[in-house]
């Protein structure tokens, strides 16, 4: 084999290699996603984010908006900030409520922002007024049993 | 051999200091190696040729065995995934699975199994036959002519080949997965393309790839470079980069993989 042969073969498997590194980058992953585009950050404080993960997305309407950026405790309030990464292509007015809701019945969370209706909008390092915090198995369950217990007063087993 | 306590611990010791005695062998031949890694790159023809003859020729077993690893893994993915009624995450297994582990790992295994044994013959050969000690009489430095280029070759085609590797394996899942057992399309690549991230997934399992080919391509040119002259010693030498290439790979990977995703969570 000549020089030319040797070249033209490694040029072919490195093309190749850069090819399946795309591949593996576009098809596998999804470097396409807003990760890359402009975005801004606003902020929510919930009571309680149940199982809330970094990464985890923040979908309106079921769309993926944003991701979740950060999550830490406001050692003063003991109430969970969470910054929340918004692509700019998506804006959301000043009373936009944040939930954080469950895909599934054991999927992951995520945060559901649903817009309200001021023609004015959340910006960098604004903050989301109304939340609401995840849902507790726990805490359901025990209202649960307040309640039955409420309903029939007087009567026990 | 006399099994008293003195002898015994005689034994222990002189294991004990002529491994720590290799170990330092192979930093200072590394610290070497580093220091003429520039030079190669105005001979990059060199590099060239060793591509050729550890990447291109590694191309066939690693693409064969990544499409046969995924439509392994799909196999038994679905096999546990339909108990619990979520076969769409089969791709979501197999690529994380592949991306993640597999693939830097097995094709550095192949790699090492495939090019670096032959590296290591190749170069133990010339020491059996002097052309290291031939080049040195002509001023031409065996360390830049011969062993950097195969080192570097290392690492530029495993990289490659990992990927190339995982991007079987993801078709071959494709394969099983998609045409033969009938989970969705759609939700075969969505699921994929929502849980793998490119950053933490397929960056870092390059840069896996990365360190095992450092480790691999040192590995076997020390062990060539050091080995005995004779016939004997080349073989042994063979089957040493081998065992300690496989072994290197292995316990890095668990390094790497605690350093990596330990805590992402």
């Amino acid at each position: 084999m000549n020089r030319s042969q040797f070249d033209l073969a490694v040029g072919a498997f490195v093309a190749l290699g850069i090819l399946a590194l795309l591949f593996l980058a576009l098809k596998v992953g999804n470097l396409a996603g807003f990760d890359t585009g402009t975005a801004y950050v606003i902020e929510a404080r919930f009571d309680n984010i149940g199982g809330l993960k970094v990464r985890a997305p923040v979908k309106s309407a079921g769309v993926v908006v944003g991701r979740v950026e950060s999550i830490s405790l406001d050692g003063e309030t003991y109430e969970a900030v969470a910054r929340l990464r918004i692509s700019s292509a998506f804006r959301f007015s000043k009373d936009t409520i944040a939930i954080i809701l469950t895909s599934g019945l054991l999927g992951e969370q995520y945060i559901g922002l649903e817009s309200g209706g001021i023609p004015e909008y959340l910006a960098e390092g604004d903050r989301v007024m109304k939340t609401q915090s995840a849902m507790v198995l726990e805490k359901l369950i025990s209202q649960f049993l307040f309640n039955k217990a409420a309903e029939t007063p007087g009567q026990t087993k | 051999m006399k099994a008293d306590p003195i002898s015994l611990l005689t034994s222990l010791g002189h294991a004990v200091t002529s491994r720590l005695d290799r170990l330092g062998l192979a930093a200072r031949f590394a610290f070497a190696v580093f220091r003429v890694l520039g030079v190669v790159f105005l001979r990059f023809g060199l590099i060239i040729r060793e591509l050729y003859f550890s990447g291109v020729r590694s191309l066939s077993i690693v693409i064969v065995s990544g499409l046969f690893v995924g439509m392994v893994l799909a196999v038994q993915g679905y096999e546990v995934l339909q108990r619990y009624g979520s076969t769409e995450a089969l791709g979501v297994i197999v690529a994380l699975s592949l991306v993640r582990e597999l693939g830097p790992v097995v094709s550095a295994l192949l790699f090492a199994g495939r090019a670096s044994s032959a590296v290591t013959a190749e170069i133990g050969l010339m020491r059996a036959t002097d052309q290291l000690a031939a080049m040195d009489m002509m001023a031409v430095d065996p360390l830049a002519r011969v062993i950097a280029p195969r080192f570097l070759a290392a690492i530029f085609s495993l990289p490659l080949l990992a990927a190339l590797f995982s991007a079987a394996g993801v078709c071959g899942a494709w394969i099983i997965g998609v045409k033969l057992i009938g989970i969705d399309d759609g939700a075969f690549w969505s699921q994929m393309q929502a849980s793998v991230d490119v950053r933490i997934d397929i960056v870092n399992g390059v840069l896996k790839s990365i360190v095992f080919g450092v480790a691999v391509g040192l590995i076997s040119v020390f062990e060539g470079f050091f080995a005995v002259p004779t016939a004997e010693g080349v073989s042994t030498a063979t089957t040493r980069t081998v065992v300690t290439s496989s072994l290197a790979v292995l316990l890095l990977d668990l390094v790497l993989t605690v350093m990596m995703f330990r805590g992402l969570n």
